[in-house]
């Protein structure tokens, strides 16, 4: 899937300094100096497009969706649903397998809360295989966000499941002969990132996949690094659950979302329950909708939705596979010009697989803090601390890293800018 | 190169503080004891407060790990507070947020404070106060708890 990029044409100098100027944010000061926004990886900018579609719906169609018969609320209950569809088709899903969440943490909160809930009783017969007990067993990783690990902690400790961690090598590679020995007949669960957000390196998720498969275990992907930045096909990958969020793709905060297969959803109890997602209620008791409005209790975030799906429209234009590329050389440029400043140690750039436009690093004997704040004085904009993965930053012996990361709209001049950065930042603790 | 902000940031005191801090190294007996981490970054002290038979403060002993501002700043604590009556150490705790929250409005009184007064700068930059008053906010934490 990712090997496609590599034989794609990357997005030439004058494209990206053209959709640069679909993102005015990007020509602003920053400190005197012209921005140079390398932290994509926590939040993207976002396009005109992106905030004249939520602005354009709130002008003409704004209503409450899925609930009133007037003409305005029909047409916003459409824009909305089309806005699924579209979302559904850029991570080669069907509409009803997305379901709406604030955020990719809340869609892992789902999964791992509707299952608690089948664990509790919850959901009749259906359910029945979805029921984690003492010896079932869920299995995630060294490397993961803390977004995809504290949920099933959670989760393990409410059911008595017991929690396994496939650990990392030296270089801060899954360890694949562990994730063999770990994964088994007692798995339930397979909790994976396809990217992670520390070392950009995409995961070998398809062994994984198989390995969970072989043990007939359900499969949740982190796609948050991935969907943004690569082309992705979640029912070529057959997972059974993946989350995207919004802001990292273009799109708005606030909204994210949960794919999951449609028959897993349809055996799921709800997790937040309420309004909008039931069909008849009585003062005891109540039946749920089909999801995936079974999973969208309350108001739903429809103006971020339909941004959200603008986004996606924009990264389709663009096209993934050039986006890919273009991350990818970016991605390089920042490991090989990064590593090769003297006391410079690029975390995961001894592992063999392929990356996106994202690298950490540590600095001998400088705190990441420092280093950022000598670049932010300079206008460049990188991530410092452990990026929400301190499992992995301990494996790797440190409390805490820098972060540059790319996007679409990232020129070779702003990766050599912080290549620069670093170095002078460097000079500037080390000379006096 | 730098703007002059950073430069006041850094000053040569700070960094010297930074690499060759003041009173670093836990010690036995047990003393009033602290331990504050800063959940953003993951920075973290350990840090005693020795009290003399008299009630002043005989020694500041800590460890830990965190920017050039976090391990200055507990060095510079260290230093100043030394052989101090605990309330002139409290005077001096508040005196220092004071200054340190004020976002450059508060120049830090250099008479109360001494050297730690060259920590001005870090209330300009208002991600890095925490990374400065984390030593403080475990001295007064410890000296809370007896």
């Amino acid at each position: 899937m990712h090997n496609t990029a590599s034989i794609v044409d990357t997005l030439t100098e004058a494209e990206v300094l053209r959709l640069r100027e679909d993102f005015p944010i990007l020509q602003t000061e920053v400190n005197g100096h012209p921005l140079v926004y390398l932290d994509s990886g926590a939040t993207a900018q976002r396009p005109l497009g992106v905030l004249d579609a939520e602005r354009d719906y709130l002008l003409n169609l704004n209503a409450a969706v899925h609930r009133g018969a007037h003409t305005l609320a029909a047409e916003a209950t459409d824009a909305f649903e089309d806005a699924r569809e579209t979302v559904a088709r850029f991570v080669g899903a069907d509409a009803d397998e997305i379901v709406w969440t604030s955020n990719a943490t809340e869609a892992v909160n789902l999964v791992a809360y509707s299952l608690s809930n089948a664990s509790a009783g919850r959901g009749g017969a259906e359910a029945d295989r979805l029921r984690l007990g003492e010896g079932d067993e869920i299995v995630t990783t060294e490397m993961e966000h803390h977004a995809n690990l504290i949920p099933w902690q959670e989760l393990a400790a409410r059911t008595g499941a017991t929690l396994r961690v496939i650990p990392l090598d030296d270089d801060g590679a899954l360890r694949m002969e562990e994730a063999a020995r770990l994964i088994g007949p007692r798995t339930r669960i397979v909790a994976v990132t396809h990217v992670s957000n520390v070392l950009g390196v995409i995961n070998p998720i398809e062994e994984v996949i198989a390995l969970a498969r072989e043990a007939g275990a359900m499969v949740l992907l982190d796609a948050c690094q991935s969907a943004p930045h690569l082309p992705l096909d979640l029912h070529a990958l057959d997972v059974d659950f993946a989350v995207l969020s919004g802001h990292k793709m273009l799109g708005p905060t606030g909204i994210g979302a949960l794919y999951g297969r449609r028959d897993l959803l349809e055996a799921m109890p709800p997790f937040l329950t309420g309004g909008s997602m039931i069909t008849t209620v009585t003062t005891t008791e109540a039946a749920y909708l089909p999801p995936p409005q079974r999973f969208e209790a309350g108001t739903q975030r429809v103006s971020q939705a339909i941004a959200l799906a603008a986004a996606v429209r924009y990264l389709e234009q663009v096209g993934m596979p050039r986006i890919a590329a273009h991350e990818a050389e970016l991605g390089a440029l920042l490991v090989d010009g990064l590593g090769a400043i003297d006391g410079v140690r690029v975390l995961g750039s001894g592992i063999a697989r392929p990356r996106v436009g994202l690298a950490s690093f540590d600095v001998a004997g400088i705190h990441a803090h420092d280093i950022g704040q000598i670049l932010d004085d300079a206008g460049i904009a990188v991530r410092v601390g452990h990026h929400c993965a301190q499992p992995l930053h301990r494996r790797l012996g440190i409390t805490a890293s820098t972060r540059a990361s790319t996007y679409l709209y990232t020129t070779r001049d702003e990766v050599d800018a912080v290549i620069a950065g670093v170095a002078r930042a460097i000079d500037f603790f080390r000379r006096r | 190169m730098t703007s002059s902000d950073l430069q006041g940031l850094y000053q040569e005191l700070i960094l010297d503080h930074s690499r060759a801090p003041y009173g670093y190294g836990l010690r036995e007996p047990i003393a009033a004891q602290s331990h504050q981490l800063n959940p953003t970054c993951g920075d973290e002290i350990t840090l005693q407060m020795h009290r003399a038979p008299d009630g002043t403060i005989e020694a500041v002993a800590w460890e830990g790990h965190g920017c050039a501002i976090s391990q200055a700043s507990a060095s510079l604590f260290a230093e100043l507070v030394e052989g101090m009556p605990e309330d002139e150490v409290i005077k001096r705790i508040d005196a220092f947020r004071e200054a340190m929250r004020s976002r450059g409005r508060i120049e830090p009184d250099a008479e109360l404070l001494g050297d730690a007064a060259a920590l001005g700068g870090v209330s300009k930059y208002v991600a890095r106060v925490k990374c400065a008053m984390l030593a403080w906010v475990a001295a007064e934490d410890a000296l809370r708890k007896g």
